[in-house]
């Protein structure tokens, strides 16, 4: 700044140093003083010149020489570093995941961003909602990571996206099961395990009872609510009643294969009747482990205790493995980039000139036609621009992968891979320059969009 | 470059500004979108949109948006509140205990993240890299903006052009030159590779192009009768920069600022690269703690809420005035 500032009196004292030679010259200091030389343009630009020639200028054609180069640098590759980019298997999971980011990711923000900005419209506390949903972009992608690594855990005690699914689950599809239980063997042996289902060793027919004894059930599935064990109510015709419970008295005594007192029902048990293979009827425990099969068919039917029963509940999913991790990661960038898109998309429906929309209604066009019709087109500048912007960001999408994947090659993309070849481990400074060179390229279609939208806008 | 020209570019260029840039170009021009169409909700007019769902029913869309703004906050509430409990608590249970025993909330991890002095130096060097970053893109893109927006010289048009074609270039493929080059400079044992002066010059670097295209289009938008005004006066370009342009730009400068900041306080990748242990900003300190995620959550869930903190700080602080700013840059 300093030599701009000891530049410009020159520039002043020009003009007056020429209007002692005669009368033509004040007129010539008068322009020149509201055109100043072009030379002073440039110490303005000086700084700016500097640093984008040498830190953004010069490393893109440094990188694409350098892509053309060995490891080493020694020798002269060709190509060979970007067909490198996609062998491997590894190398082409990156490729894969980039490209599934490039689809998905922009197309979901935007959509969602779409839909916030058109619900917003319709709320009194808009900009409450609008600051919650834009404030993860203040944030760094390192801490959204953090954050989506503790959300994103595999015990349901722990990551609250998998506590949440097992709360769903458990609300639609009773959640009590014990796994580890199986029958009481020995006495009269009147269940036995069979495939890991419980089946009553004797035949019943309708008007019949039936005792399911189990073992081995571990307290911390017994649910709370479960009652003392009670004997099967009386069977009325076409009906098969029983008690399943827990088959073992606190401290000692009470006789094996009866429900002594003390001995807790087991509530939640699905109870089958199976005839030739056919399930016929079906029921589940009440809290004292009771059970009533209706309508059972006359003749011998065997009950069984499906191995659901006894299979571990519900722990959520695998968010973090191979199959989720890529998805889970994009749902982490939906949280941070939806407010941009939303608060966009909301500049834009906010300037639709109203006119056109009610000669559309006018016309006598539904409100789907309206907005399917009318404010997508006229939004669609818009939505291009949040597109176009989100590709380009998504292309270097780095530290989000990078701390949510943790370094699992599963959930790579092309970004990380350039750290990875270049910095992190991969010691090939060649490969790496093919990689940024890619996403150079990738960027292009943007950088021309950009320069037609100035040169546009200059006309 | 004439007046017309100037009052043309800036109400598309200005709204559209956070569209072509790069994710900072987001942040600013958002709020500022924020005002504008909260503005147009208070008018009697009803878009197409809200009829639309004004027949769905307001209710359903109040219970959804309350459920998505919760499904947006839990998250960074989760990171808070496990922050706040013990490595034991925290390994016996989730976050969401705390509302059953809300006797578990501690702030021992912040206190003994605190007495890290590794933390606390890298708290330090995100601020000595942050603060010369914003100021020198302020002070470097503003000079260059007023060259592009009111001084004549040759093939002015072309090299903006060439400016705003930088703004897309990922910074991937300036990693590996730049490395190579800052190797080279060894000035007296003063290192550049490793150093803050490195990290902070490549983060000017990268933050020009927008700084420039963004006040650029706002210093055009300043009545050439000012300018003129001032240079009849006999001012030199340097006061005219100084004492009219500077103050006027002022709302478009506070928010290029308020954005530039955030960038680089929140930039991990950069500092990965650039910045030895010595240098290491806080983004780099938290992930090289990230190698055992489970077993040092109580490191990283208190370091990311402290590095998170000041962003929202700055952002929700200096809210109002940049919205005004970037209102002002588009409307006028």
């Amino acid at each position: 700044m300093k030599p701009t500032h000891e530049g410009v009196p020159p520039a002043a004292t020009a003009g007056g140093a020429a209007a002692v030679t005669g009368p033509a010259a004040p007129r010539r200091g008068a322009r020149e003083r509201l055109t100043p030389p072009s030379w002073l343009a440039l110490l303005f630009l000086l700084p700016a010149l500097l640093l984008l020639g040498f830190l953004v200028v010069y490393p893109i054609v440094y990188s694409v020489i350098r892509s053309f180069f060995d490891a080493s640098g020694g020798s002269f590759v060709g190509f060979d570093n970007y067909t490198g980019v996609f062998q491997g298997h590894d190398d082409l999971v990156a490729v894969r995941n980039t490209v599934v980011w490039v689809v998905v990711a922009p197309t979901l923000v935007t959509i969602v961003g779409l839909f916030f900005a058109v619900l917003t419209e319709r709320i009194r506390w808009a900009t409450a909602f609008k600051l919650v949903v834009f404030m993860p972009m203040a944030i760094s992608f390192l801490a959204s990571g953090v954050i989506f690594r503790l959300v994103y855990q595999q015990d349901p005690d722990q990551g609250v996206a998998n506590a949440a699914l097992v709360a769903i689950h458990d609300t639609f599809k009773s959640g009590t099961t014990y796994p580890g239980a199986g029958p009481r063997t020995g006495g009269d042996q009147l269940v036995h395990e069979q495939g890991g289902a419980v089946l009553g060793s004797a035949p019943v027919s309708a008007g019949q009872t039936a005792l399911l004894p189990l073992v081995k059930v571990k307290p911390e599935y017994l649910p709370k609510d479960a009652k003392p064990a009670a004997q099967p109510p009386a069977a009325k015709a076409g009906q098969v009643t029983g008690t399943v419970w827990f088959d073992f008295t606190k401290g000692g005594g009470g006789e094996q294969n009866k429900p002594n007192a003390g001995e807790a029902g087991l509530p939640g048990i699905k109870v089958e009747a199976l005839r030739g293979g056919k399930v016929v009827a079906k029921a589940t425990t009440g809290k004292d482990g009771t059970f009533t099969l209706k309508k059972v068919p006359s003749g011998a039917v065997t009950l069984r205790l499906p191995k659901g029963n006894f299979t571990a509940s519900y722990g959520g999913a695998e968010w973090l493995g191979t199959t989720l991790i890529t998805p889970a990661i994009i749902g982490s960038y939906l949280w941070v980039w939806s407010g941009f898109a939303m608060v966009l998309i909301a500049a834009g429906l906010a300037a639709i000139p109203r006119d056109a929309l009610e000669a559309a209604r006018v016309d006598g066009a539904t409100e789907w036609q309206v907005f399917r019709r009318v404010t997508i087109p006229l939004l669609a500048p818009v939505l291009v621009v949040v597109l176009v912007t989100l590709v380009i960001n998504v292309l270097k999408v780095f530290d989000l992968v990078f701390i949510i994947g943790g370094g699992d090659p599963n959930a790579n993309v092309l970004a990380l891979e350039m750290w990875t070849k270049s910095f992190g481990g991969g010691n090939d400074p060649g490969s790496g320059s093919a990689i940024a060179v890619l996403l150079f390229l990738l960027v292009l279609p943007a950088m021309l969009f950009n320069i037609r939208r100035l040169r546009q806008e200059r006309k | 470059m004439s007046t017309a020209d100037g009052t043309d570019v800036t109400p598309d260029g200005a709204p559209d500004d956070g569209g072509t840039g790069t994710g900072t170009a987001a942040v600013a021009a958002a709020p500022g979108k924020d005002g504008a169409a909260n503005g147009a909700a208070g008018a009697p007019r009803r878009s197409v949109a809200s009829r639309l769902v004004g027949r769905a029913g307001g209710t359903v869309v109040q219970v959804l948006l309350v459920l998505v703004a919760l499904f947006w906050l839990v998250p960074t509430f989760g990171l808070f509140v496990e922050s706040l409990r013990s490595t034991e608590d925290n390994g016996a249970g989730g976050w969401w205990k705390i509302f059953s025993h809300p006797s578990q909330i501690t702030t021992s991890a912040y206190s003994s993240l605190l007495d890290k002095p590794d933390f606390v130096d890298s708290f330090w060097n995100t601020v000595l890299i942050t603060v010369p970053a914003t100021v020198l893109v302020v002070a470097i893109a503003s000079l260059a903006a007023y060259a592009f927006a009111w001084l004549e010289f040759p093939g002015r048009d072309w090299l903006f052009l060439i400016v705003v074609a930088l703004l897309v270039v990922p910074v991937q493929v300036a990693l590996l030159p730049v490395a190579k080059l800052y190797g080279n400079i060894d000035i007296g044992g003063f290192k550049m590779y490793g150093s803050i002066t490195g990290v902070v010059l490549f983060h000017v670097a990268f933050g020009l192009p927008f700084a420039i295209f963004l006040l650029r289009n706002f210093f055009a938008a300043i009545p050439r009768d000012l300018l003129e005004a001032a240079r009849m006066d006999g001012g030199s370009e340097w006061t005219i920069f100084r004492r009219v342009i500077f103050p006027l730009g002022g709302p478009a400068i506070a928010s290029l600022g308020i954005f530039q900041f955030l960038w680089v306080w929140n930039d991990l990748l950069v500092a990965l690269v650039f910045a030895n242990t010595g240098a290491q900003p806080m983004t780099k300190w938290l992930q090289s703690q990230m190698r055992q995620f489970t077993g040092n959550i109580d490191i990283l869930a208190p370091g990311a809420f402290l590095s998170l903190l000041v962003p929202l700080v700055v952002f929700f602080a200096f809210q109002r005035y940049f919205v005004q700013g970037v209102l002002a840059g588009s409307v006028k």
